[in-house]
């Protein structure tokens, strides 16, 4: 019988910066799905940002997909394996997805496969809701990740992009 | 014709800071300044929306220490909804928003410590950038790093636990709280398995500052002579003195020690507190309007609360407090690096609070919301992790807001943290004609020490790199580098 791998859905950003909220909306779009499906080996999570104490959060977990919006030069969205990284900014205190997944290496037994799905925003003002070309957005990322969700030994054997 | 060095920030959206540094044709520093592009929006963004909803909108305006924003505005709308200035709550009311306080100082402070700053205290200022982060501190000190770690995810589920959850917390309302603390999750906090519970914290914050005196002692030079300059310190206290993170009277002393304010009811903070506007920034100066923009100025945050207080009440932070301030012989502490041994002291403090708190059974009663006779006029201030966070409104007839006024803790350190920024380049880019990784970081050592939330002063989103242009006597590009 194949292993069930305990995946984490984690998205963040700031819901009360318009498309900035993407990631958190993707995730509540995901647990209202997973829940319907009976899906138990998903987790979710969502924050503002990411932090160093997500280490811990994702060190049980055999598979992590981050969520957040981009202001990337992209279509609609991409989902990208996570290299990890150890940069860290100057001041700011937030901290990238990869530099969760590098931390987590160091400093824990067990580190999790980990993706990034990028979802391209387009306004960020202090106002609640999402843009409906987001939304869109955010729709086509959730279609292409749900056969991946119900077969997520796909994505370990064949860590692709979108 | 002078050279002129950029620090500058590249951001996700509007709102930003950079530093620059402008050198005479001997190679001397001139000028230094450090410009945050301040996005004052919000005020405006608030006017009209129904008083209540304010400590939740506040969120919006910063995703690094909501919890700050959210408390500081709950407190200018209890005196609004006739609750008193802060002492009028409930127990339970009170008890809970600061145990969501001493949640948020202790990990902000174990972020700032374990995160930013132990690197350059672990690595040097000179350390090779590729080692020099927490990954480098992971490497070296596992046990640091792992404590770091453990300490933020304590903090954060305090603060998921009082204010209800993690984006948007509804905790703090008018006059009060909206739950308390069950059984269950006081039991998770106090029993937790190790290292997750009260306890583990205290000692852990205990070995913190056990361990920047270790290094204090090896390294007096750096920490003491790295941007240190006189100033005056501004921070609320309690009635009797005693430091108090959640509530109290404002204080500020000069750099002698001298009181220039003290047991001034913050209600009335107009009366003592004026902003400068110069023309190079959008951010503004405030200074203490009896003395003047030149000499008014303070310094706020860990530093400058351990300065202004008598004492602090709790044993072990307090033990901590008088060896901090026996090294100066009871004057004040200017010492920008001392900021990091001033914030481990409170990291100390928050642990023995947030345990003292969850031992209290009053954070389990029902009695949560105080109302009043309601006025239109409230100001809440709070001693937030980077320091005095002011909050004022004003409402109308519709009970919609007509006025707010923020003070950010970022924006009251404005002036020290150019006076930092000089004090550095001064010592280390006299003289330099290319921009050296050391160099570059020393003056990221003097911003990173006051712990500055850009995201608070600028509302930006997303990450702040930080890039240094170098021009020649011309104004010609000659060196460029970002970190």
């Amino acid at each position: 019988m194949q292993k069930q791998h305990q995946i984490l859905i984690y998205g963040y950003g700031n819901p009360g910066r318009q498309d900035d909220g993407l990631g958190n909306h993707f995730v509540e779009m995901a647990r209202e799905w997973a829940a319907e499906q009976g899906l138990k080996n998903i987790a979710f999570d969502s924050n503002y940002q990411l932090n160093i104490e997500d280490a811990a959060e994702i060190t049980g977990k055999d598979i992590v997909i981050f969520v957040d919006a981009s202001l990337e030069d992209i279509d609609d969205f991409v989902l990208d394996e996570i290299t990890p990284d150890a940069k860290v900014e100057f001041s700011m205190h937030a901290v990238s997805a990869s530099y969760v997944v590098h931390l987590c290496k160091e400093i824990y037994p067990h580190c999790p496969a980990a993706w990034l799905l990028h979802l391209k925003g387009y306004e960020w003002e202090f106002r609640e809701g999402l843009t409906e070309k987001a939304l869109v957005n955010c729709q086509k990322a959730f279609e292409h990740l749900k056969p991946i969700l119900l077969n997520p030994q796909q994505l370990l054997d064949y860590p692709q992009t979108h | 014709m002078g050279q002129k060095i950029t620090i500058e920030p590249v951001t996700r959206v509007e709102g930003h800071g950079k530093v620059t540094i402008h050198l005479d044709d001997k190679g001397n520093v001139k000028q230094t300044r450090l410009h945050i592009v301040e996005f004052r929006g919000f005020e405006r963004f608030v006017q009209g929306r129904p008083y209540w909803e304010a400590p939740v909108l506040v969120q919006r305006l910063c995703g690094i220490c909501p919890v700050s924003h959210h408390l500081a505005a709950a407190k200018a709308l209890d005196v609004i909804v006739g609750a008193g200035t802060g002492d009028g709550l409930t127990p339970t009311g009170e008890k809970m928003r600061r145990l969501m306080h001493y949640g948020q100082v202790f990990q902000s402070h174990a972020l700032h410590f374990f995160h930013l700053a132990s690197p350059d205290l672990l690595f040097g200022i000179d350390g090779d950038p590729l080692i020099r982060n927490v990954i480098g501190v992971a490497l070296k000190h596992k046990d640091l790093a792992v404590q770091g770690v453990m300490m933020r995810k304590f903090g954060q589920e305090i603060i998921k636990a009082t204010a209800g959850k993690k984006i948007h917390g509804t905790g703090a309302i008018p006059g009060g709280i909206n739950k308390n603390l069950s059984i269950e999750e006081r039991d998770s906090f106090l029993k937790g398995a190790d290292p997750m519970n009260a306890d583990k914290m205290v000692e852990w914050a205990q070995a913190a500052v056990d361990f920047f005196k270790g290094y204090h002692k090896a390294n007096k030079a750096l920490i003491d002579g790295f941007a240190t300059f006189p100033s005056s310190h501004l921070s609320l206290v309690r009635k009797d003195g005693a430091m108090d993170l959640y509530h109290g009277v404002l204080r500020a002393i000069d750099t002698n020690g001298k009181k220039i304010l003290d047991d001034v009811d913050y209600q009335d903070y107009l009366d003592y507190i004026d902003e400068e506007v110069r023309p190079w920034s959008y951010m503004k100066f405030p200074y203490l309007y009896n003395i003047g923009p030149e000499e008014g100025w303070y310094r706020v945050g860990p530093l400058a609360r351990c300065n202004t207080a008598d004492f602090i009440p709790s044993p072990l932070a307090q033990k901590e407090l008088e060896i901090f301030k026996a090294y100066t012989n009871g004057k004040p502490n200017n010492m920008s690096m001392h900021m990091h041994w001033a914030r481990l002291i409170e990291t100390l403090h928050s642990a023995e609070m947030m345990r003292e708190l969850l031992n209290d059974p009053d954070l389990q009663k029902d009695d949560l919301v105080v109302k009043g006779t309601k006025v239109k006029r409230g100001v809440g201030l709070i001693e937030a992790p980077r320091g005095t966070l002011f909050h004022h409104y004003e409402i109308n007839d519709q009970d919609q807001i007509e006025m707010a006024n923020l003070i950010v803790s970022t924006t009251n350190n404005n002036e020290p943290m150019n006076r930092a920024v000089n004090s550095v380049a001064v010592e280390y880019m006299t003289g330099q004609k290319e921009i050296t990784e050391g160099m570059m970081n020393a003056v990221e050592v003097a911003i990173r020490a006051y712990d500055p939330c850009l995201s608070c002063a600028t509302h930006a989103l997303g990450q702040m790199p930080l890039e240094i242009t170098l021009y020649d006597a011309n104004n010609n590009l000659i060196d460029k580098k970002r970190s």
